[in-house]
């Protein structure tokens, strides 16, 4: 593929902490290399701005694999910029032209508070974990791995809905601001196993308790978060999640 | 002080068990009161931290990411290997011992790898308890397959994401614990330093990453698992955020550090495409299960790969290597590639690449496929169809990567590839209880120099990390603090600490003084630049002393000239930045002169002057035959020798042709 320069015209939201007001800056930048990643672009300005004794833009990034779920950037009003199930660390700048101009914000959401710039806090994540999404068993109880078949088409459907990074951008898509797709895919991922039997009802009407506490909007089905999912988790889960739900509500002895 | 490993007494296969039967216990009601601070939370730190929040120890877990989950085992790919022997190929703990002694050319310790490969089944177990979803066969039963520098099929997997689900699962039982009260969570904290007590690791200096203030926490011990340092070369495929620091502090306060020149090249990642480069991307090492590796055979040859004909192509590694062909270990197959572009048979614009190709074996499995159907011929487009969606199934989200990040399709185009840093095997130097120089102070996982010898073979750094975390620490740590249940919990207004705090706090002071010109962006890219030249796939002499010169002056210039934005009690990323390459900096001196003492080729350590006729590596047993342990000391590094003994495994020339 061919390559080319070009030169664009950011406007990013600016904040120096949770307490202060944010805005908009906007930065010119001249010679991007559509072979560079977006987090790149980045890089070269802020490069730029250190050199002039400016503020660089704070961002979150870690493995710049699409992996590890940190990178974080609402570009020109979608999670994660233009490419269907992708990362924005993976976003290329083949994606843009010259003379464009591209809005950056952070992930907006009451439940993910602004740190700074476009890093926000989502530890309200962690602590919907924390309820309920993991399988009771102390290191070393484990009997052999394969005394425990499980069908293939369970432990595939598990797998797809295992492979979520946490990253947020269900939560910055929806209108509403819901977690359902992060909580749908735990939920699904432990319940489709047999391991995940024995906390089944308890684990998903926990996970929902908090998710509801920590202040995430309703699903009213709008399935933006399918779409701008980095890994394609489907909202198929999310109706798996609500039978869940609805069963564990209507059956669970210990809550009766 | 002389070095004591503490390997047990007894024949090979009852050192751990015996140990475990002997070990001292510590009992709940003590376990409450003793606390343990856990740095790091990949593989080795969260299934550590939830092992011993398990246990009932109070434990502190830190990691500089906003959460446990990002830290960077999530982003390994391939597998896991355990020696489970469920494919019937004559697998066993003595095999999976056997060969990661071997693939780390006879550099490691017997007795730690010997219990590496007789936990690794349980590894697989608790993981599955846990839920993690590996790939599965109709049947239900778990599926494997082979990896580098093996010729059984012993590696578990999640398609390419075996990483992520076994973190996810350790995250998991890291939540539960921090749930129940028994471990409490620090993200967005950096350790900046160890707090030394009479002698023994009693806690560490944090800094809050959001607000930029200094903490301090006590603990009865200090374990840091805090991986590797690839990115002392800037480019490698570890995070943006991997750093050596813990360790590095450690080092400085009187952690010896074990082999730090052996680092491992991977052979398959996306190559270098331009200056702007940030870090690179790897291909995992289970695409060469698949995949065949060639070049050219004619020098500059500007072909596109599918208009170069059969007779035409070099399948280099099959050719040099028949028995184990395309699966040779790493630091066989990153040589032979640099090789064959040194030689100016390079493909790609560079021409620092090589070919990966799945053409064969998109043919190989639509033949298969049609069989399933019960056809015997079918025109090519439906062979290729199938072969395909067999291709997608293994190795789906690796090659959209690779598309994303290139803009080729790998299905039509074959992949270029060329070799990258990625993993470390040096690191901190511990005894058989993952126990540091200091008393106290362990170290799990990457961070330490353990088990993978001069070469890491692929699928077993997962086993490492959570072999440590979950198998080795439980039983090893109760040791150390059976006898700390009378020490009480250490107030941390104690004059250490605030000592410890004052050094940290005028560091920071000092670099943000500075006020220079370049940024640390800019140091660390030259600092990678000398590494990768002068200690990277090849070293010699003159390159590592001219190496040790260069680091020096760029060191000098570092404190002199660096310009930090921004305030310290804010959060602000390039003083976080700032401090890790200062310590990188120093680590790369410590890398080159280990190099330079070690006059053998072994592993991915090659010295050039050491070579076969052949160019394959040419061990010194008679001299090298030791494990180096550095000591920090004013006036320069001081060289210790643990010499390896082996009882069981007669190193040879490591032959894998």
């Amino acid at each position: 593929m061919e390559h080319y320069n070009m030169d664009l015209t950011l406007k990013v939201w600016k904040q120096n902490n949770s307490k202060t007001k944010g805005r908009f800056e906007t930065y010119e930048v001249k010679g991007i290399s559509s072979e560079m990643s977006f987090l790149e672009m980045f890089d070269v300005l802020n490069e730029r701005l250190i050199s002039e004794d400016k503020d660089p833009i704070a961002f979150d990034h870690d493995c710049r694999e699409g992996i590890c779920g940190m990178c974080s950037m609402y570009v020109n009003g979608r999670a994660h910029g233009p490419w269907e199930k992708n990362t924005v660390c993976q976003l290329h700048m083949r994606a843009f032209k010259s003379g464009e101009t591209i809005v950056v914000e952070p992930w907006r959401s009451a439940a993910f508070p602004v740190i700074k710039d476009l890093v926000v806090d989502r530890d309200a994540f962690d602590r919907i974990i924390q309820a309920g999404g993991y399988i009771s068993v102390n290191t070393g109880n484990a009997v052999d791995a394969n005394t425990l078949p499980i069908e293939k088409y369970r432990a595939d459907e598990s797998f797809f809905a295992a492979s979520c990074i946490g990253c947020g951008a269900c939560v910055a898509a929806c209108p509403n601001g819901s977690a359902m797709l992060f909580v749908s895919a735990k939920v699904s991922q432990l319940a489709l196993l047999p391991q995940g039997e024995p906390e089944r009802k308890t684990r998903v009407l926990n996970m929902v308790a908090q998710m509801d506490k920590e202040g995430f909007g309703n699903c009213s089905n709008v399935y933006a978060c399918e779409a701008e999912c980095p890994k394609g988790v489907s909202v198929a889960n999310i109706a798996r999640m609500n039978r869940e739900y609805l069963s564990a509500g209507l059956s669970d002895e210990a809550s009766i | 002080m002389s070095l004591d490993s503490k390997i047990p007494e007894g024949d090979l296969e009852v050192k751990w068990r015996d140990y475990k039967s002997h070990v001292k216990l510590v009992n709940p009601s003590n376990k409450r009161k003793l606390e343990v601070i856990v740095v790091g939370t990949g593989l080795a730190g969260a299934s550590a931290a939830a092992a011993l929040g398990e246990l009932g120890y109070k434990v502190k877990a830190f990691c500089f990411q906003d959460s446990p989950r990002r830290a960077h085992s999530i982003s390994a790919q391939g597998g896991i290997n355990a020696a489970k022997n469920y494919q019937n190929d004559g697998d066993s703990v003595f095999r999976l011992f056997y060969d990661t002694v071997k693939g780390g050319d006879y550099r490691s310790r017997e007795a730690n790898v010997y219990r590496l490969a007789e936990v690794s089944a349980s590894i697989i177990d608790q993981c599955v308890a846990q839920g993690v979803p590996f790939a599965r066969e109709y049947g239900g039963l778990l599926s494997n397959r082979s990896f580098g520098g093996t010729q059984v099929q012993r590696t578990f997997y999640a398609a390419g994401q075996t990483g992520q689900q076994l973190l996810l699962g350790a995250y998991s039982a890291l939540e539960r614990q921090v749930a129940l009260g028994n471990v409490k969570m620090y993200s967005r904290h950096e350790m900046l330093d160890v707090v030394m007590i009479d002698g023994k690791a009693r806690g560490i200096i944090a800094r809050d990453l959001i607000t930029g203030e200094l903490e301090r926490y006590f603990g009865h011990s200090v374990l840091l698992c805090t991986g590797g340092y690839a990115n002392v070369f800037y480019l490698s495929t570890n995070a943006m955020g991997c750093n050596v620091t813990a360790s590095w502090k450690a080092h400085k306060k009187g952690a010896y550090f074990g082999n730090p020149c052996f680092t491992q090249i991977h052979p398959t990642c996306i190559p270098v495409s331009g200056d702007h480069q940030s870090k690179l991307t790897l291909m995992s090492e289970s695409l060469r299960n698949d995949g065949r590796i060639w070049v050219p055979k004619k020098q500059g040859d500007n072909r596109k790969p599918t208009d170069i004909p059969e007779t035409e192509r070099d399948y280099y590694l099959e050719r040099r290597y028949p028995a184990f062909g395309n699966l040779v270990p790493r630091d066989v197959a990153s040589r032979a590639s640099k090789e064959r572009c040194d030689e100016g048979y390079g493909v790609g614009t560079t021409k620092m690449a090589v070919y990966l190709d799945f053409t064969d074996a998109i043919k190989r499995y639509g033949m298969i496929e049609l069989g399933k159907q019960g056809l015997e011929t079918a025109d090519d487009k439906t062979i290729e169809k199938l072969g395909k969606a067999v291709i997608t199934e293994k190795y789906g989200n690796l090659f959209e990567m690779y598309e994303k990040i290139t803009s080729e399709n790998p299905y039509e185009i074959p992949m270029r590839i060329y070799p990258a840093a990625h993993y470390t095997m040096g690191g901190l130097w511990v005894d058989y209880e993952l126990m540091t120089t200091i008393p106290g102070l362990y170290c799990l996982g990457e961070a330490n120099f353990s088990d993978h010898g001069a070469n890491r073979l692929g699928a077993s750094a997962l086993m490492q990390g959570l072999a440590d975390g979950y198998f080795v620490i439980p039983y090893t740590l109760g040791n150390y603090l059976a006898d700390e249940i009378r020490t009480a919990t250490i107030p941390t207004t104690h004059p250490a600490f605030e000592d410890t705090e004052n050094a940290v706090r005028i560091r920071i002071e000092k670099l943000m003084n500075i006020k220079g010109s370049e940024s640390v962006e800019s140091f660390h890219k030259r600092l990678g630049k000398i590494m990768w030249d002068k200690c990277g796939m090849a070293r010699n002499e003159k390159g590592l002393q001219s190496a040790i010169e260069e680091l020096r002056a760029l060191r000098t210039e570092f404190w002199s000239n660096v310009r930090i934005p921004g305030e310290i009690n804010e959060m602000n990323p390039e003083l976080d930045k700032a401090g890790r390459v200062a310590d990188f900096i120093e680590l790369g001196e410590l890398m080159c002169m280990d190099a330079l003492d070690r006059k053998e080729s072994c592993g991915g350590h090659f010295r050039e002057e050491m070579q076969t006729e052949e160019g394959e590596a040419k061990r010194d047993d008679a001299n090298y035959s030791y494990v180096s342990a550095w000591e920090y000391a004013e006036g320069g590094e001081k060289l210790h020798k643990e010499e390896l003994a082996f009882d069981v495994v007669k190193p040879t020339q490591r032959s894998y042709k």
